[in-house]
C-alpha cells in the first residue's frame, strides 16, 4: 500500500493537476458521447480490484509484480476503476512494457467483465504471442513482446470485435462476440515485471482517432443512405409539415405563407396570430420587454395574469433591459436618438438556438466585436454603406417610440431596401451560405421578390436588419460610451423607481405563492448591476448581453402558443430532442454505434 | 476503309444534321450544331453515322475558323466530346481526323475543348505519344491550369494518363509540373485534388529526380508527405487513400524517404494493408498488394511488420479464392467479375508473399504454413497467364530462400517437377526466376537435388549459359556449381561433357564479371577431391592452366583472382596435376607475386597454394621444396610469417614447418 500513499501525496502537484486537465481534454474529445456521470470513464487501475501480488505506484498508473512467479498460479491482474462504457463507440487504452522481468516475459493484456484471471477474461500473451478467450488454450494471434514494446487494447462497441496494436501497428481483429462491460485489466507474473498504463495522460502510438473517423463514416453513411423505400411520399409529408409549422413557431410569417404556397401545406394558425406573435418577439429581442409585456397585455389579455412567473421573468428583464438602456420606458429619455435604436432589433430568427453547436451563436454576442454573423471586416462595410436607406428610414418612423404600429414601419423599410438588394443578389447569397441558418431566409427572400415584389417581406429586412445590428454594436463597442441607462439621469430615476416596483411584485408573489428562489436569485443578480460603475464588464454583465433575451423571448412565444391551444414547441425541435434522447438512451442499453450517431453531427 | 451500310432512313437524318453544318447563314450552322448536339447524346449508332458521314472534319473546320463566334465554337468542341464518348472505333476516327493537334491549335480556353481533349487521350486506343510531339503543347496546357476547376481536372487528367516512361516523366517535369500541380492538392474540388494526386503518383515512380523534389515542396505551408498522409486518412474515400499510398511508396523506394520514417511504417504501409481486405473491391485489393509489394521488397523491417499487421498473410489467402463456388451459381454477373481478376489476384497474391517471404525465415514458414499454400504455389507454376506463373515462381524463389523450406515444404509438394516444366518452354522473365530457383534447389542438402539431377536437368543449365540473356547465363551456371560440389565422379564428367570444354572457356571470358566468378566456381568445384583434380587436369590440364594464366594476367576483381588462385590451390593438392604447375614457371612467378600482394586473400589463397605443393608426406615433395627454395619462395615464407594478420601468419609457419620437418 506504500505505493499508493506515494501516489495520493502527488495529488497536489500543479504537474500532475495539468496532466489531469490534459487526460480529461484527450478523454473528452475522444469519447465525446460518453456521460461521465452515469458512466466514468477508466482513468487508472484500481487498488481495490487487484491481486496481492501487484503493485501500483505512479497514480496507479503503473504496475509491478511481487509475487513469486514460480507458477501459473502465481499469474495475478489488476483491472482498471471502471468498466469501458458503450458510448464510447470504439476504446482504446495502451500499456508500455517498462520491464519483462528476470526470465521470461508473461504479460497479458486482458479484458475482463470480473476482476478474475480465467473467467470471461480474454488476453495477448507477450511470451508466445497467442490470444487466449476464457479459460481456453491460447490460439496463435501475433509477435511476442518484450521490453520497451507499446501494446495497445482496442475495443470496438459498435461490432463488439477487439483487436491489439503493437508499437502503432494494428495485429488484426483478435476476438469477436464480446460481451459488455469489459475492464482494461493487467496481467503479470514474473518478478520484476512492470508495466505503465496510458488511458489517455499521453499521446497513444497507435493512431486511434483515424480508426474512429472510419467508424465516424461509415455510421454516417449507413444514416445517409437509411433506406425509406415505399414510403417517400410520406416522409415528404412529414418534412414539409415540421419545417412549416417551424416556421411558424417562431414567426417567419413571410416565408411561412411562401412555404405553404410551394408545399401546397396548410397553415394551422391564422396569420394575424403569426404577425402577433412576431411582433412581441421582436420586441423582446430588441430589448423593448417593457413594450412585449404590454403588447402582451393588449393582444392576449389574461395571459400573464395566469402566468405570474412569466411576468416576473419579463419584469425582471425588463429591468436588466433598463439599464443598458434599450427598454423604451428609460429610452425615451435618452439623448441618443431613438431612431437608430430602432434598427436595432434582433430578429426573431436569433431565437431558435440548438445549443453549443450552432455556428452562429456568437452572432448575437455584443461583447465580441470579430463576430459579426460570419460576415467578413471589408463585406460589413460594404454592406453598411449599401443600405443607408434602412437606417434612416427607421429613423423618420422611430418619432413615435412605442408605436403600436411598429411593425408596419418596419415593413416600410424593407420594401425600400427591396431595389438594393434585388440588384445586390449576388452579395446576398455569398452571405447566406456564411451564415447557414440565414440560408433559407435569403433563399425564400429571391423566391418571394420574384413571385410578388410588392408583398411585405419581412424575412428580406430581418437578414439586412442583423447585419446592421452586429456593426452597430461593435461600432458602440469600439466607442466605449455605454453608460448606465443610456446616461440619463431622468432615465436612471424611473429605473430605480421600477426597481422598487420589481421588488413589490416580488414580495406580493412570495406572500401569494410562497417563496421562490429562482426570482430571489434573478432579483438579485439583476440588481447587482447597479453595484458596479461599468455594469457591462462586471461579474454579473452577462445579463445584459442580448443573447440573454432569447431564452424568455421562447418562453413568452411558448406561453402565447400554449394559450391559443397550439403546440409549445414546434414538432421540429420535439423530433430533436427525441433523436438526442434516443441516443443517449442507446449508450445506456450497450449500443456502440450512438457515440458516432450524434445529433449535433447533423445539425449544420 | 470499311464498308459501312446504314439503312436508308438513317442516312437520310443524319445527312441533314450534316448537310446544316454548311448552311451559309452562321446562325443555322449554330442551331444545327445545337440540334446536332441534342442527337447524339447518349446515341452510338447516330455517331457512328455522323462520323461516316463526315461530320468530324466539318465541326473541326467551324472549331479552328476564326470567323465562328465563340458559342459556336463552344457548341462543337461539345458536339466533338460527345462523339469522343462513344466507342473505340469513333475515337479512331476522330484521332485519324487529326482532332487533337486541332484541338490543340484552337483556342484550348475553352474547356469542352480539354473536356473533347481529355476524353480522346484517356482512350486506350490514342497513341499517348501524341501529346509530346508538338513541344509547345505541355507548356500551353501547364499556363491553362490556374484558369478554372475544369481545366485543372481536365489537364491533370490528360497528363496523368500520358505519362507513361521516364521520358514522359522528364518532360512534364522540366515543365514545372510539380510547382503547377502541387496547390491542386488542395483544391475544393474532389475530383481535381485526385487526378493531381493520381499526376503525382505517375510522375513519382522510379523516379528519383521527381521525388527528391516532392520532399521539400510545401503546399499552403505544408510539405507533400503530410499531405499525402492526410488524403490517406481513412475517412477518405478509398481511391485517395490508395492513390496517396501510392505517391508515397513511390517516394520511399526512390530514396527520397526513409522506410523506417513513420510516414510509411505507420501510415502508408498499414493503408495499403487495408486495401487487401476483403471489404475492398477486387480492383483495390490488386493495387492495393502491388503497392505493398513494391513498397517492402527491399526493407526487411519493412517486411516485419507488414507480415504482421491486421493477419496479412491470411488476409492473402482469401485472393485465391475467385471465382468463388457461390458466385457461380448466384450471380451471372458476378462470376463474370470474379473471373476477369482472378488471375489478377492470384498474381498479386504471390507478389506480396515472395515479397514478404524475400529475407525473414519466420515469414517464410508463416507463409508456408498457410492453408494450401504451397499446392496453390504448384498450380500456379502451370497456369496459362504468364503474369501469374511468372509471380508464383517469384514467390517460389523467394521461399526457397530458406533452408528449412528446401528440406521440407519444397520436397513434400516435389515442386521441382512443374518448376522443370516451366523452364522447358517459358519467356526469359519467368526463366530468369525459374533458373534462379532451381539453383537453390540443386544446392546439396536439398532433397529435391537428387530427383532433378534424374530428370536430366544438366543438357538444360548448359543450354542456359549459352543464352543471350547474362542472367539466364549466370543462373545456369550457378546451378551447374552448385550441381558439382561434393559431386561424384560421374556427375561431374557429365558436366564437362555435356557442357563442353570450349563453352567452359568462352564463359571464363565472359564480359559479366558475375558469370566468371561463377564458372570459377564450377571448376573449383570441379577440381575437390584428390583422384578428380587429377582426372580432370589430366584431361583438360592444358587449358585450365592457361585461362588460369589469362585470368591472373588480366585486369579482374580481387574476388576474381582469389578464386582462380583458389583454383591453383586445388590443382596444387592433385597427385599428377601438381606438375602441371611445378613445371610452368610463368605460374610460379605468379604465385610468387600474389604471395607478396597488399591484399591479405590474395596473399592467403597463394600461401596455400605454395604449402599445398611442399607438402611434407607426398611423393617428390623434396624435390618440390628444394626448387621452390631456390626460386626464393622460403625468403617469402619467413617474411609472412611476421605478418600482421593472424591467419596469413600461421598459414605461413605452417608452410614453413615443412621444411623443418
Amino acid at each position: 500500500m506504500a505505493e499508493l500513499g506515494a501516489g495520493s501525496l502527488l495529488l497536489g502537484d500543479p504537474a500532475f493537476n495539468y496532466q489531469e486537465a490534459e487526460l480529461n481534454e484527450r478523454l473528452k474529445r475522444l469519447y465525446p458521447a460518453v456521460n461521465e456521470d452515469e458512466t466514468p470513464l477508466p482513468r487508472s487501475w484500481s487498488p481495490k480490484d487487484k491481486y496481492s501480488y501487484i503493485g501500483l505506484s505512479q497514480n496507479n498508473l503503473r504496475v509491478h509484480y511481487k509475487g513469486h512467479g514460480k507458477n501459473h498460479k502465481d499469474a495475478a491482474s489488476v483491472r482498471a476503476t471502471h468498466p469501458i462504457p458503450a458510448a464510447c463507440g470504439i476504446y482504446y487504452f495502451e500499456v508500455k512494457i517498462v520491464s519483462k522481468g528476470l526470465d521470461f516475459l508473461s504479460s497479458l493484456l486482458p479484458l475482463s467483465p470480473i476482476p478474475g484471471w480465467d473467467k470471461h477474461s480474454y488476453g495477448y500473451h507477450g511470451d508466445d504471442g497467442h490470444s487466449f478467450c476464457s479459460s481456453g488454450t491460447g490460439q496463435p494471434y501475433g509477435p511476442t513482446f518484450t521490453t520497451g514494446d507499446v501494446i495497445g487494447c482496442c475495443v470496438n462497441l459498435i461490432n463488439n470485435t477487439c483487436f491489439y496494436t503493437k508499437n502503432g501497428i494494428s495485429l488484426g481483429v483478435a476476438f469477436t462476440d464480446l460481451p459488455p462491460n469489459l475492464y482494461p485489466t493487467v496481467g503479470l507474473q514474473t518478478p520484476g515485471e512492470i508495466v505503465d498504463a496510458n488511458f489517455g495522460q499521453q499521446p497513444f502510438v497507435f493512431d486511434i482517432e483515424d480508426y474512429m473517423s472510419e467508424w465516424r463514416a461509415k455510421i454516417h453513411g449507413m444514416i445517409a443512405r437509411f433506406p425509406i423505400g415505399e414510403r417517400l411520399g410520406e416522409w415528404q409529408a412529414v418534412l414539409q409539415n415540421m419545417v412549416s409549422t417551424y416556421l411558424v413557431h417562431h414567426g417567419y410569417c413571410a416565408t411561412a405563407t411562401a412555404f405553404a404556397r410551394a408545399t401546397e401545406t396548410l397553415i394551422q394558425e391564422d396569420q394575424t396570430s403569426i404577425k402577433n406573435r412576431q411582433r412581441i418577439q421582436k420586441l423582446v429581442l430588441a430589448g423593448r420587454v417593457g413594450e412585449a409585456i404590454e403588447a402582451t397585455q393588449q393582444l392576449y389579455p389574461g395571459l400573464l395574469e395566469h402566468n405570474p412567473n412569466l411576468l416576473f421573468m419579463l419584469k425582471c428583464r425588463q429591468f436588466v433591459e433598463m439599464v443598458n438602456g434599450t427598454d423604451s420606458e428609460v429610452r425615451c429619455f435618452s439623448i441618443r436618438s431613438p431612431k437608430s435604436q430602432d434598427s436595432y432589433p434582433g430578429s426573431p430568427s436569433l431565437s431558435p438556438r440548438h445549443g453549443a453547436t450552432n455556428p452562429n451563436l456568437h452572432s448575437a454576442g455584443a461583447d465580441s466585436p470579430t463576430c459579426s454573423n460570419g460576415v467578413t471586416p471589408p463585406n460589413k462595410n460594404k454592406s453598411h454603406n449599401k443600405y443607408p436607406g434602412v437606417s434612416s428610414a427607421s429613423s423618420s418612423s422611430s418619432s413615435s417610440p412605442s408605436s403600436v404600429n411598429y411593425s408596419e414601419s418596419n415593413s416600410t423599410d424593407s420594401t425600400k431596401s427591396q431595389p438594393h438588394s434585388g440588384t445586390s443578389n449576388q452579395e446576398e447569397t455569398r452571405l447566406g451560405e456564411n451564415d447557414s441558418e440565414m440560408e433559407i431566409e435569403a433563399e425564400h427572400y429571391t423566391n418571394g421578390v420574384a413571385e410578388n415584389p410588392s408583398a411585405r417581406i419581412m424575412n428580406g429586412t430581418y437578414k439586412h436588419q442583423e447585419i446592421l445590428q452586429a456593426q452597430d454594436i461593435s461600432l458602440e463597442d469600439s466607442c466605449a460610451s455605454r453608460q448606465l441607462c443610456g446616461g440619463n439621469q431622468a432615465a436612471t430615476e424611473r429605473m430605480i423607481q421600477f426597481g422598487r416596483e420589481l421588488q413589490g411584485l416580488n414580495e406580493q408573489l412570495c406572500r401569494e405563492y410562497g417563496k421562490n428562489v429562482t426570482h430571489k436569485k434573478m432579483l438579485q443578480d439583476a440588481f447587482s448591476l447597479l453595484a458596479y460603475s461599468d455594469p457591462w464588464n462586471c461579474p454579473v454583465g452577462q445579463q445584459l448581453d442580448p443573447m440573454q433575451r432569447e431564452n424568455i423571448c421562447s418562453a413568452l412565444n411558448s406561453a402565447i402558443l400554449e394559450s391559443q391551444n397550439l403546440p409549445k414547441q414546434p414538432p421540429l425541435m420535439l423530433a430533436l430532442g427525441q433523436a438526442t434522447e434516443c441516443v443517449q438512451l442507446m449508450a445506456r442499453v450497450r449500443s456502440g454505434s450512438c457515440s458516432f450517431a450524434r445529433v449535433d453531427n447533423f445539425l449544420h | 476503309t470499311k464498308c459501312v451500310h446504314l439503312p436508308p432512313e438513317v442516312t437520310a437524318t443524319s445527312r441533314h444534321y450534316v448537310d446544316r453544318l454548311f448552311d451559309p447563314d452562321p446562325q443555322k450552322v449554330l442551331q444545327g450544331v445545337i440540334d446536332m448536339k441534342n442527337a447524339v447524346i447518349g446515341n452510338n449508332k447516330q455517331k457512328a453515322n455522323l462520323i461516316v458521314l463526315g461530320a468530324v472534319p466539318r465541326l473541326l473546320y467551324l472549331l479552328q475558323q476564326g470567323s465562328s463566334s465563340s458559342e459556336l465554337r463552344a457548341e462543337c468542341a461539345v458536339v466533338l466530346g460527345s462523339l469522343a464518348m462513344g466507342t473505340e472505333n469513333n475515337i479512331k476516327s476522330l484521332v485519324d481526323c487529326h482532332i487533337i493537334p486541332a484541338l490543340l491549335q484552337g483556342r484550348l480556353s475553352l474547356s469542352a475543348c480539354l473536356r473533347c481533349l481529355r476524353t480522346v487521350f484517356i482512350s486506350p486506343v490514342t497513341p499517348v505519344q501524341l501529346l509530346y510531339t508538338d513541344p509547345t503543347v505541355i507548356p500551353h496546357l501547364m499556363s491553362l491550369l490556374s484558369r478554372s476547376q475544369r481545366t485543372q481536372e481536365y489537364i491533370t487528367q490528360i497528363f496523368s494518363h500520358c505519362c507513361k516512361t521516364p521520358e514522359h516523366q522528364t518532360v512534364l517535369f522540366n515543365h514545372g509540373a510539380i510547382q503547377n500541380i502541387a496547390p491542386l492538392l488542395i483544391s475544393p474540388s474532389y475530383k481535381v485534388r485526385m487526378q493531381a494526386l493520381k499526376c503525382f503518383s505517375v510522375l513519382a515512380y522510379e523516379n528519383t529526380q521527381v521525388s527528391m523534389t516532392l520532399v521539400n515542396v510545401l503546399v499552403d505551408e505544408e510539405l507533400l508527405s503530410q499531405v499525402f498522409v492526410r488524403m490517406m486518412q481513412r475517412d477518405q474515400p478509398i481511391d485517395m487513400q490508395l492513390t496517396a499510398a501510392k505517391c508515397l511508396t513511390y517516394m520511399c523506394r526512390a530514396g527520397a524517404i526513409r522506410t523506417d520514417d513513420s510516414c510509411i511504417v505507420l501510415k502508408t504501409l498499414p493503408c495499403l494493408v487495408r486495401m487487401c481486405s476483403k471489404e475492398r473491391l477486387l480492383e483495390e485489393r490488386v493495387e492495393g498488394a502491388e503497392t505493398l509489394a513494391y513498397l517492402m521488397e527491399p526493407d526487411v523491417e519493412l517486411q516485419r511488420i507488414a507480415s504482421v499487421t491486421d493477419h496479412l498473410v491470411a488476409m492473402l489467402a482469401d485472393y485465391f479464392k475467385y471465382p468463388s463456388s457461390v458466385s457461380a451459381i448466384t450471380d451471372i454477373k458476378r462470376l463474370d467479375h470474379d473471373l476477369k481478376h482472378a488471375h489478377e489476384l492470384r498474381q498479386a497474391a504471390f507478389k506480396l508473399y515472395a515479397s514478404l517471404g524475400s529475407n525473414d525465415e519466420d515469414i517464410r514458414k508463416k507463409i508456408t504454413e498457410t492453408e494450401n499454400m504451397m499446392d496453390r504455389i504448384v498450380s500456379g507454376l502451370s497456369e496459362s497467364s504468364v503474369k501469374v506463373r511468372l509471380a508464383a515462381v517469384r514467390c517460389l524463389h523467394s521461399l526457397s530462400r530458406s533452408v528449412q523450406q528446401l528440406r521440407t515444404s519444397f520436397h513434400d509438394h516435389a515442386v521441382w517437377k512443374p518448376l522443370m516444366k516451366l523452364l522447358q518452354n517459358a519467356p526469359d522473365e519467368v526463366l530468369v526466376m525459374a533458373s534462379s530457383t532451381l539453383c537453390n534447389l540443386l544446392l546439396e542438402f536439398s532433397p529435391s537435388k537428387e530427383p532433378i539431377l534424374e530428370s536430366g536437368v544438366i543438357e538444360l543449365l548448359c543450354s542456359l549459359t549459352q543464352s543471350d540473356s547474362p542472367a539466364l547465363r549466370v543462373n545456369g551456371i550457378w546451378a551447374l556449381m552448385n550441381m558439382a560440389f561434393q559431386a561424384d565422379q560421374k556427375v561431374k564428367g557429365e558436366i564437362v561433357r555435356a557442357l563442353g570444354t570450349e563453352q567452359l572457356f568462352r564463359l571464363l571470358s565472359d564480359p559479366d564479371s558475375n558469370v566468371l566468378m561463377k564458372t570459377l566456381g564450377l571448376l573449383r568445384n570441379l577440381l575437390s577431391t584428390r583422384p578428380h583434380i587429377d582426372q580432370v587436369m589430366s584431361s583438360h590440364g592444358k587449358q585450365i592452366m592457361q585461362a588460369v594464366t589469362l585470368i591472373l594476367e588480366g585486369e579482374h576483381s580481387i574476388e576474381v583472382k582469389e578464386q582462380t588462385l583458389c583454383i591453383l590451390a586445388n590443382i596444387a593438392d592433385g597427385n599428377t596435376a601438381k606438375e602441371l604447375i611445378m613445371t610452368n614457371d610463368d605460374i610460379l612467378q605468379k604465385i610468387k607475386y600474389y604471395m607478396a600482394h597488399s591484399n591479405v586473400k590474395l596473399q592467403l589463397a597463394a600461401t596455400f597454394c605454395i604449402s599445398n605443393l611442399i607438402w611434407n608426406e607426398e611423393d617428390g615433395s623434396q624435390e618440390r621444396q628444394d626448387k621452390l627454395r631456390e626460386l626464393g619462395f622460403v625468403d617469402i615464407l619467413h617474411k609472412l610469417t611476421q605478418a600482421s594478420d593472424p591467419n596469413l601468419c600461421d598459414r605461413a609457419k605452417t608452410a614453413m614447418q615443412q621444411y623443418l620437418a
